[in-house]
């Protein structure tokens, strides 16, 4: 009977231990400002700041209104996704870049773009007046604002999700009598399912903590990116820094429930 | 039934030319050709999953050549079977039904039925990524014979799989067939492909070369490669007889009665006989040796092969043997002359029907 490969896993060399030296430099510089913000904050200031309104609405306003976000557009990015994954056609390397120009695009930049198609005297502004949607100044604008620069995450990992599923169970699936959308709908999606939620949370979550954007189209009502920034030029550090905790506290408790749930089904990878 | 006219696919560096074929009813049609000469690329467009540059499919007579494939009713099982990974077995043989808007009544017994007619009923409530190769592929043709297809293509059904599985899914195709279903198999493998066919073509480099029944295709290959690509031309349909207790040496009944001994482990009954001319030997005299089989004929013809000579005895059916060159002259072979072919009974392989 032969040895295991991991019975016999080679000692680690230099080489290795450098670069597990050189990642945990990267942790540490992903942990620490997390961790001492929570170390420097006090149960009773957070307790004292959580049973404020104003606090409790914005962070419920940020949830809410990122998750609609997020839904909302996953209805139109998910059948693109998966067009992008099976089609070739002409141009679709600059429909490639223009997907993922948001990531690109300071925050601010994005906001004021944002603002300039849809404030007032614009085709989208004066057709959403007409049907009664007021996008200046409300949960529609920074609707709009949070996903302006979180769509292309869940356009990438859905498209590559959909690009894991071999077609041959498509085909198959077509041979056996069943419609185009029956196969998107019974194959395709849930076989790309992980793919798709990962990429559903990281919209939601990217779409959660923008502040940039939503600042200059929607400074009322206050996400809690914004009021953490009003606090902090108000009161200063001391201020912000419980909502700050509360905030990420709630956002890592709803990013580990999301992923744990995503990661029950089986998709295309197995 | 099935009319193939003139197919032809350009895909990269590869292009299958102007195909021909047709297939009736009830037939067992093997393509038979090396791995990627355009098989797979030949039933996606049947299948209607690729959509061919030039040529014409027709199924009944109906011109089917631009059909989307779920209105064609041809059945694709690929080699690697292709199960929906989320679904569960019943849910995978369930597919096709439901497609068909199956009432629910009906559609668990139906379910049930399918899976018995493939010997797959202790599977259904199993996870696909459980089953071996042999249960993955009865569960692939449950799955496909749900939509009662017109026409059955097999991609490779068999390649992947183990020896004994082999053998089960061969058995089962058989049974398939003797019920009437219609099915064109392609496989790079002879033996699959005498063991199961009525009709075989084979294909090289992108065409259809030769087409014809088994018996043809062995005895008379139309060109070097065909010739090169079956490698045996000792072919015989006959029976098996039983196996007596303790002794794998059987008795092989062919064609008008020749009685040929083998060694072989398969069951009684009908199928054909094949055995390499390179393991018959020709002698002027009856041999005394261990070979169990020794027939007198007369010699039908002489030709030069690849290597060595060909030569063609009537023994009462036609077998060919390769001999050396300097045999042929120290023998002083000729056509019309008697000679005795002889070869081992462990030199025969017999593959039943």
């Amino acid at each position: 009977m032969g040895l295991s490969y991991r019975g016999h896993r080679p000692p680690l060399s230099w080489l290795h231990l450098t670069f597990i030296a050189l990642g945990g430099l990267v942790l540490f510089f992903i942990v620490a400002p997390i961790l001492g913000i929570y170390l420097k904050s006090t149960y009773g200031e957070i307790a004292e700041v959580a049973k404020e309104a104003e606090v409790r609405d914005s962070i419920w306003l940020t949830l809410w209104v990122s998750m609609a976000a997020t839904l909302v557009f996953s209805i139109a990015c998910v059948p693109f996704s998966y067009f992008l994954a099976r089609k070739t056609f002409p141009l679709k390397g600059i429909v490639m870049g223009i997907i993922d120009l948001p990531v690109i695009v300071p925050h601010s930049v994005a906001g004021i773009a944002i603002l300039t198609v849809v404030s007032r005297d614009t085709l989208i502004g004066d057709t959403s007046e007409w049907l009664g949607i007021d996008l200046i100044g409300t949960p529609w604008g920074i609707a709009a604002a949070m996903a302006f620069v979180s769509v292309p995450f869940l356009i990438s990992a859905a498209r590559d999700g959909f690009a894991a599923v071999p077609e041959r169970l498509e085909n198959v699936a077509l041979g056996l009598g069943a419609s185009p959308l029956r196969v998107f709908l019974t194959i395709s999606m849930p076989l790309a399912w992980r793919a798709i939620a990962s990429g559903l949370i990281l919209m939601w979550g990217r779409g959660m903590s923008e502040f940039g954007a939503v600042l200059i189209i929607a400074y009322h009502p206050m996400i809690a990116p914004v009021l953490i920034y009003e606090r902090f030029g108000a009161f200063g550090l001391k201020y912000s820094r419980p909502i700050s905790v509360l905030f990420m506290t709630v956002c890592l408790l709803m990013f580990i429930a999301l992923r744990l749930l995503a990661s029950g089904k089986k998709n295309a990878e197995g | 039934m099935l009319k193939v006219e003139s197919l032809s696919k350009t895909l990269g560096s590869f292009s299958m030319r102007e195909v021909s074929f047709s297939i009736d009813r009830g037939e067992y049609f093997v393509l038979l050709g090396a791995s990627g000469v355009g098989k797979t690329v030949l039933l996606e467009a049947i299948a209607g999953v690729i959509r061919p540059d030039a040529g014409r499919i027709y199924l009944d007579g109906l011109d089917m050549t631009n059909l989307r494939p779920q209105n064609r009713n041809i059945g694709l099982v690929y080699q690697d079977q292709a199960l929906f990974p989320h679904l569960s077995v019943r849910q995978n043989i369930a597919y096709g039904l439901k497609c068909h808007k199956t009432r629910r009544s009906a559609l668990k017994a139906e379910v049930v039925r399918l899976a018995e007619s493939v010997r797959a009923s202790e599977l259904l409530d199993r996870d696909v990524d459980t089953l071996s190769g042999g249960e993955a592929q009865r569960v692939a043709l449950a799955r496909t014979m749900a939509t009662k297809p017109k026409c059955l293509l097999l991609d490779e059904p068999i390649a992947s799989l183990d020896t004994r599985s082999r053998g089960d899914i061969r058995s089962l195709l058989r049974e398939l067939n003797r019920q009437g279903q219609t099915i064109l198999h392609v496989t790079h493998d002879y033996e699959e492909a005498v063991s199961l066919a009525t009709r075989i073509a084979i294909m090289e480099d992108g065409r259809i070369v030769q087409d014809g029944s088994p018996e043809s295709i062995f005895h008379s290959p139309k060109s070097e490669f065909v010739a090169d690509f079956v490698g045996i031309k000792n072919f015989l349909r006959g029976s098996l007889g039983p196996a007596t207790e303790g002794e794998q040496l059987r008795e092989f009944i062919g064609p008008d009665g020749i009685s040929i001994w083998i060694l072989s482990d398969e069951e009684a009954g009908p199928g054909c006989l094949i055995f390499r001319s390179e393991d018959v030997t020709i002698s002027i005299e009856q041999p005394v040796s261990s070979a169990k089989n020794a027939f007198k004929g007369i010699i039908l013809d002489i030709i030069p092969a690849k290597i060595g000579m060909e030569v063609s005895v009537q023994i009462g059916v036609e077998i060919s043997a390769l001999v050396s060159r300097s045999s042929v002259s120290s023998l002083d072979l000729q056509a019309g002359k008697t000679v005795w072919a002889n070869f081992k009974a462990s030199a025969a392989r017999f593959l039943c029907a």
